[in-house]
């Protein structure tokens, strides 16, 4: 395969991607970044690139790396002492990883949904209104504009519109994702991180937030971490293989899934491994 | 290994043994109960809530002692709450692998099991000799420091209980953390940390140690905290051992008072606790 060491060659093109999808610019751009859980060097020479409105998938076994890289993108990992980044991260050209930016600009603008569902032990409405009014005063009108419009946006707008002021905690696991995703949406980042988020969910559910990424991809770029392939194929443009910390291949998913370049990538998504 | 009869007889030695304990431990509780219900409630009249300390033969009530343990309390939990939260807080949100915190949580853990006669006697040479009086503010300072190390323990422990995923949720939406442990993590740990609280409560209202070198008792009303005030505790200690057969049994009423007021408390938190899962 010479095509796949030539830089001109477009493997859009080649796998007949859809000919209205142009190569999106880059919205984060990942240079030789490292990361360490204390001495352990757990991410090595990452340099990669996420487009734009579309979605992203990183895939790879277990303790690979991807969780890890995606807690680097929104500083999660400065919640911790003994974690470190070093390399760049550059989101719109700005490196988020140096210590003179604040991370709460920037998780306000990357925003992150985790494996588990994690309402606030407070009404629904509550709990978009919160991170709303983290950063923007709205009236009570404004306000409640606001939560009708993510919880449409999170497709969830009919099953709690009767009980936007009852607790969050009563929901099922599924509605409760939603609403996760609905609260990450009420403050308008422009990145969405997803942390295996359908992984605890049964398979209506997960459909549900499969159907809804494709429609937020309209408006935000997305990154997903997931131990589903399937997923991966279904909802993702692009898909990254990572394995023991580097970034092994990544290219559009259809590919990665039908014709992978590195031997690795190949035995993982047909389980020799991981 | 021992034959299956052999296994059998230990597992039913074990048991009775185990079971005949547990039994005569709550027969000491029930004739403690017993005790105090019969001698307590006859003792129990309306005199003792209106009235206050009389000389002995002429009635009287206990109302000085119940106000001055009110206000003590009162007082002890208004220092000593704010102090063990945020301490509380602090070690589980912050103090986690610092020295401070683990210096804190040590002397914390010392504290906790210090005999309360030694904060006693602390605020007697801290405060009631230098000032030259004992007061009601020397009976409640001894008090907070006695509740404090409760309400430390508890509020670390139920933040501890919060899952981590909670705060990073709150976290990724791009709060600063005062935010996320005022407004995430308090909240989702409040009933635990109310049930500290209570129960703080209930140990502060059944100390006479700390009280005997500090605010020391008082048999008029009186509620100036600079001067001697009263306290259940201390009305009884005071009147049990008195020759008088009318002091004795406000001793128990006021016994059976302390008693009924922490059985409330703790189910109080316990109800307060379950409805909150």
């Amino acid at each position: 395969m010479t095509s796949a060491v030539d830089p001109t060659f477009n493997l859009a093109s080649a796998v007949g991607a859809k000919p209205d999808a142009p190569p999106a610019p880059a919205k984060i751009k990942v240079e030789n970044l490292q990361f360490y859980y204390g001495s352990n060097h757990a991410l090595r020479n990452i340099n990669f690139e996420v487009p734009e409105k579309r979605v992203t998938a990183m895939i790879g076994p277990s303790g690979c790396g991807k969780s890890t890289l995606l807690r680097v993108f929104n500083r999660m990992f400065d919640l911790y002492p003994g974690q470190r980044a070093e390399g760049s991260v550059l989101f719109d050209g700005v490196n988020i990883v140096g210590k003179e930016l604040d991370p709460t600009i920037v998780r306000t603008r990357i925003g992150m949904v985790f494996q588990k569902p994690t309402p606030f032990p407070m009404s629904i409405y509550d709990n978009i209104a919160f991170g709303v009014k983290l950063h923007e005063k709205l009236s009570k009108a404004q306000m409640d504009e606001r939560v009708e419009w993510c919880l449409r946006k999170a497709a969830i707008w009919d099953e709690t519109k009767d009980r936007l002021h009852t607790s969050a905690l009563g929901m099922s696991g599924g509605q409760q994702q939603r609403l996760c995703i609905a609260r990450t949406i009420a403050v308008k980042p422009e990145v969405i991180l997803l942390d295996e988020p359908t992984s605890a969910l049964d398979p209506i559910s997960t459909s549900k937030i499969e159907d809804l990424i494709d429609e937020l991809k309209q408006e935000f770029t997305i990154v997903i971490v997931t131990h589903n392939m399937q997923q991966a194929a279904r909802c993702a443009d692009m898909t990254a293989f990572f394995y023991l910390g580097e970034l092994i291949e990544m290219a559009p998913s259809d590919v990665i899934f039908t014709n992978p370049k590195e031997i690795k990538t190949r035995d993982y998504i047909t389980g020799r491994f991981g | 290994m021992a034959s299956l009869a052999a296994r059998r007889a230990t597992d039913r030695a074990v048991k009775a043994i185990s079971t005949g304990f547990a039994v005569f431990a709550l027969f000491l509780l029930g004739w403690i109960l017993w005790t105090l219900l019969s001698r307590g409630l006859p003792a129990l009249g309306l005199n003792v809530f209106t009235q206050v300390t009389k000389p002995p033969g002429q009635g009287g009530g206990l109302l000085n002692a119940i106000v001055g343990s009110l206000i003590q309390i009162g007082i002890a939990m208004a220092i000593g709450g704010p102090i063990g939260i945020f301490c509380g807080t602090f070690l589980a949100e912050n103090g986690k692998g610092t020295k401070v915190g683990a210096a804190a949580r040590f002397v914390n853990d010392i504290l906790l099991s210090a005999p309360s006669i030694l904060v006693g006697l602390f605020i007697y040479t801290l405060l009631v000799v230098p000032l030259g009086g004992f007061s009601g503010w020397a009976g409640s300072i001894a008090l907070a420091i006695l509740v404090i190390p409760v309400i430390v323990r508890t509020t670390e422990d139920m933040l501890n209980l919060v899952p981590v995923g909670l705060r990073e949720a709150a976290f990724a939406l791009g709060a600063p953390q005062w935010k996320v442990v005022m407004f995430i993590t308090w909240r989702a740990a409040r009933a635990g940390i109310v049930t500290g609280v209570l129960l703080a409560i209930a140990r502060a209202a059944g100390e006479t140690a700390p009280l005997l070198f500090t605010s020391l008792g008082n048999n008029a009303m009186s509620t100036d905290l600079s001067k001697p005030m009263a306290s259940l505790p201390i009305a009884i200690y005071q009147f049990a051992g008195s020759p008088f057969d009318d002091w004795v049994s406000l001793a128990w009423a006021g016994a059976l008072l302390i008693t009924v007021g922490v059985l409330v408390l703790n189910v109080a938190s316990r109800l307060f606790l379950a409805r909150s899962h």
